[in-house]
């Protein structure tokens, strides 16, 4: 069973009160906070609040939906009306929210405890969590490691047992990459499942919000809470079918398709751990496809290329005007935009709206804009013949494990945008795919794999990812020592 | 040498949809600054844009109406420029798939003038300059506009004041927008370049901006095209670049050049899918299209007998027409509604807003109801203007001020009697007429209409009173 099944038996059975149960966590993030830099605000009273209702409820004798009074965690690109939303930029502080993002309207409904915002990196651009103007989040399993990004927060809270669940946004991984990192499990959505409406835009083409979750189960629970059809995001269709009825599939039959190309450059740990992986499938009766993805070697340049152009012009809101940071001392208001910005934003994300400016100017556009729209679509194009032998891809989430702490100087930005080369396909065609943990190098850091399915077809990995659970007994399920213990 | 001017256009109409394009908030002009818009329209963070069909549909009739072809898969692309009006720091237009393609107005003369492109796009904030501080207000943010561009065809300044007073009916017409110039609902730009007469080679053009009148556009027009004849006459170059007309002194100022000019960075709107439009919703759209003017303006002539001038002034002002043919149902003479509005109502009418409102105190009931009583009931013109003139005063029924004698007339026999009398009475008159000036008779028939305060027929007055001259004779 779940953790989140778990509490909600603990919760009915009244074994355990909402109220003690919220404080439980906050009294774990007032200790353990510290050390992981997982929230950047808490929101103590919001979480009180929405426990009181639980319990009254339960008093009454009413009947409560699985994610209700289960305390959790929004990455700060979420919108929450009323609370500060920062993206964790310094040109986003003091700005409050006028509504709430489609996904959060849907967990309040939920009455679920919100605990606080989580860290990533400022405006969800980075691997580390370390971009983030409060610095970065850590990683539960090893202190002195990053927790990834650029939902590093959600996953170092849900990690560290200082939240259940948490929603984080993946562009190019960044769901799926923390997971991995912090031993957990991460779920990209596929494009258009779950609403956008809310989501602060990093590049709206590539932008998916989903959960990270401790285990394969609960991943499917908060799916099929946020997906669905938001008339308020164009590009929204809801999901086909939701995820939880289908969690108890024998894999017998599965087509699991490998394609070569997403273990090039691994790690050889990495590589045995899947390979591992790979054998407990066979076992579990799932037939092994060989598959070719020779596109998606131009998948890191050609999201580069995309996911800049979209934030260059997603970011030119903010210029002090109306909310946020504003420089001080300005002569002019071309003088206030410039200061405001130079001083608002940080390195990397300058970096991308430089980058996104370049590729869209006159003149090279067709160079590189109109090229890796072209690319784009011989990358779609390889996935969907890919899925006509296959049900799943199985794939690395990352070439490598959690790097250590402030070793970003060691890496120029070419060497860390690399990392992503395998989470990124995935957000180019738009599919879904969840990381799921699948073993530990020689230090004890998590490694995941990536189990890519064809659009809405979560269902299909989410019960995979199940399926290994339990074929493999839990094992790489161990959450850390710290937090709440249940 | 002679020169020929060579000038197109680029048209921003705000469409009258009750929503704005993106959102809910309404479309109205003014309010109180930023009291009309929402997170979505003032682009706060993470909001998505959502767009209104109804736009779509506007936007597909105006294109109908100026001959477009209706594209099926139109796009929707981001335009990037930073201005502190625009709150996204980039507007949602259209590029390389605008709605509307390839469409002619025909001019007067019977020279078309190219429809380019019609397409939607959203309207931006504006900046209040106030002692010495600029304020932005962005209850304008997110309206729905139309840009309409047309081909580099328009040769003199009055072809451009005729094709946008054409556009501005056509616009009104089918109720897509109120095109007030001065409230800029109505906004163009106009490109301008000069070349010599015959040669079939463009010269370097200027993009004139910031005129708010159609007079202004025919004199920055004409000061333009003298300018760059100077310029070229006296040696030097046109250079592309952006001016601005200064109404002051009908001139024209560089703006910013070519150099100068924004990269909008377009590309495809990724918050947006394509707009789909059927063919059959296309013919739907066309099918419920109202008159237009031209045609309205034959049947007018044709089957209500009017004179082209009459139709003409009636056709501008769509809501008078629904007034006129309202007024004018089921009567035998359109043509006597025709004249009571084009004079005495027109005259109540005082500005042109108030005939584009059709501001009329009298309702088309009460008017129909009053040319009833002249067709049926033998009313009397004068009888019925006066009465028109209070009906205009007061807005009460013509009833009220006819009286049953007004309509009874007299009768032929007591005319006889009257004009007999008349006859009598003025023996130097019909001497007169029998001398043959025949004009003397008018004099008589002022009497008898004087003494039947004004009920009499004055032409079967005029008959009578010839006869009992010439029984004197």
């Amino acid at each position: 069973m779940g953790k989140i099944a778990q509490l909600h038996r603990l919760l009915e059975t009244k074994k355990i009160s909402c109220k003690e149960l919220t404080e439980a966590y906050l009294r774990a993030i007032e200790a353990d906070n510290k050390a992981l830099n997982a929230y950047v605000r808490i929101t103590p009273d919001t979480a009180l609040q929405a426990a009181c209702a639980v319990d009254k409820k339960i008093a009454a004798g009413e009947a409560i939906c699985l994610l209700e009074g289960i305390p959790m965690t929004l990455k700060d690109n979420i919108s929450t009306r009323g609370m500060e939303t920062a993206c964790c930029s310094r040109i986003l502080q003091g700005y409050v929210p006028i509504y709430d993002a489609f996904v959060w309207q849907e967990l309040k409904a939920r009455n679920a405890v919100l605990l606080g915002k989580a860290n990533m990196d400022e405006f969800a651009m980075g691997s580390t969590c370390e971009n983030s103007c409060y610095g970065g989040a850590k990683n539960p399993r090893n202190l002195t490691h990053v927790s990834g990004g650029s939902s590093g927060g959600a996953a170092s809270a849900v990690g560290g047992n200082l939240a259940v669940y948490g929603l984080g946004s993946d562009t190019g991984g960044s769901i799926r990459q923390p997971a991995s990192f912090c031993g957990l499990v991460g779920l990209k959505p596929t494009y258009g499942a779950v609403s956008r409406f809310g989501l602060v835009a990093f590049a709206s083409s590539l932008d998916q919000i989903g959960p990270i979750t401790q285990d394969a189960e609960d991943a499917a629970i908060v799916f099929d809470a946020i997906s669905g059809k938001d008339p308020q995001d164009s590009t929204s269709c809801g999901s086909e079918e939701p995820a939880v009825p289908g969690l108890s599939k024998s894999l017998s039959g599965l087509r699991v398709g490998i394609a070569e190309e997403y273990f090039e450059g691994i790690r050889g740990d990495v590589k045995a751990s899947l390979e591992q992986a790979i054998s407990v499938f066979r076992e579990m009766g799932a037939e092994l496809v060989p598959v070719g993805l020779p596109s998606i070697r131009y998948a890191l340049p050609v999201y580069y290329i995309l996911a800049c152009a979209e934030a260059s012009s997603n970011l030119g809101r903010y210029d002090g005007i109306r909310y946020g940071y504003q420089a001080a001392g300005y002569s002019s208001i071309h003088d206030m935009i410039c200061r405001t910005r130079s001083e608002g934003f940080g390195a990397e994300v300058k970096r991308r709206i430089l980058l996104g400016t370049y590729v869209l100017s006159s003149g090279y556009y067709d160079a590189y804009y109109k090229k890796a729209q072209k690319l784009r679509g011989a990358v779609i194009q390889d996935f969907t013949e890919a899925f006509s032998r296959c049900d799943m891809i199985l794939a690395p989430t990352v070439p490598m494990t959690a790097f250590e702490s402030g070793s970003a100087g060691q890496r120029d930005a070419v060497e860390t945008y690399l990392t992503d080369i395998c989470t990124v396909p995935v957000n180019i065609a738009g599919i879904p795919a969840v990381s799921v943990p699948c073993g530990l190098d020689g230090e004890g850091l998590p490694i995941g794999m990536q189990l890519i399915g064809n659009h809405f077809r979560e269902r299909t990995i989410l019960n995979a990812a199940r399926q290994y659970e339990e074929a493999t007994g839990r094992v790489w399920i161990r959450s850390a020592e710290m937090g709440v213990k249940l | 040498m002679s020169w020929e001017m060579v000038c197109g256009l680029e048209t921003h109409v705000e469409l009258s949809t009750q929503t704005k394009i993106f959102c809910s908030c309404r479309v109205r002009f003014g309010g109180e600054p930023n009291t009309n818009c929402c997170p979505i329209c003032v682009g706060h963070p993470g909001t998505l844009p959502k767009l209104n069909r109804e736009v779509v549909r506007y936007a597909i009739m105006a294109g109908l109406v100026m001959n477009c072809e209706i594209r099926g898969d139109a796009r929707m692309d981001r335009k990037n420029y930073v201005y502190p009006d625009l709150p996204k720091a980039y507007q949602i237009s259209q590029y390389d798939k605008p709605l509307c393609e390839h469409g002619h107005v025909t001019l007067s003369s019977g020279r078309e003038i190219g429809i380019t492109r019609i397409h939607i796009e959203e309207d931006a904030g504006k900046l209040v300059h106030q002692g010495g501080n600029t304020f932005v207000d962005y209850n304008r943010g997110g309206v729905p506009l139309i840009e309409i561009v047309t081909e580099p065809d328009f040769r003199s300044a009055s072809e451009i004041r005729e094709y946008l007073e054409q556009l501005q009916l056509l616009m009104k017409s089918i109720g897509i927008s109120d095109c007030k110039m001065q409230e800029g609902s109505l906004r163009c730009d106009v490109n301008l370049s000069v070349r010599p007469a015959g040669s079939k080679k463009l010269g370097t053009r200027a993009e004139i901006k910031n005129m708010n009148s159609f007079s202004f556009i025919e004199k920055a027009v004409d000061y333009e095209f003298h300018r760059q004849i100077d310029l070229i006459e006296s040696g030097e170059k046109v250079v592309q670049e952006t001016r601005r007309y200064n109404d002051g002194d009908n001139t024209t100022e560089s703006m910013r050049s070519k150099e100068d000019a924004h990269d909008y960075r377009y590309f495809r709107e990724p918050d947006l899918v394509a707009i789909v439009t059927t063919r059959e919703e296309v013919e739907a759209i066309r099918a419920l299209l109202p008159e237009l003017p031209d045609t309205k303006l034959a049947r007018y002539i044709s089957s209500f007998g009017l004179s082209d001038a009459d139709a003409r002034l009636l056709v501008r002002y769509p809501k008078i027409c629904e007034y006129f043919e309202a007024a004018a149902r089921g009567l035998k003479n359109p043509k006597a509604v025709s004249n009571f509005i084009l004079g005495q109502i027109f005259r109540t009418l005082e500005t042109e807003e108030d005939k584009e409102a059709a501001r009329i105190s009298v309702s088309a009931e009460h008017l129909r109801e009053l040319c009833s009583m002249m067709e049926a009931q033998g009313l009397r013109l004068n009888l019925a203007k006066a009465a028109l003139d209070k009906m205009l005063e007061t807005g009460e029924p013509a009833a009220r001020f006819i009286t049953k004698e007004d309509l009874e007339g007299v009768d032929e026999d007591a005319l006889l009697a009257i004009c007999r009398a008349a006859v009598e009475a003025n023996p130097k008159v019909v001497s007169d007429y029998l001398g043959g000036k025949e004009k003397a008779v008018k004099s008589l028939i002022g009497q008898v209409m004087r003494e039947t305060r004004g009920k009499a027929d004055a032409v079967l007055a005029e008959e009578l009173l010839i006869r009992c001259m010439r029984e004197k004779a």
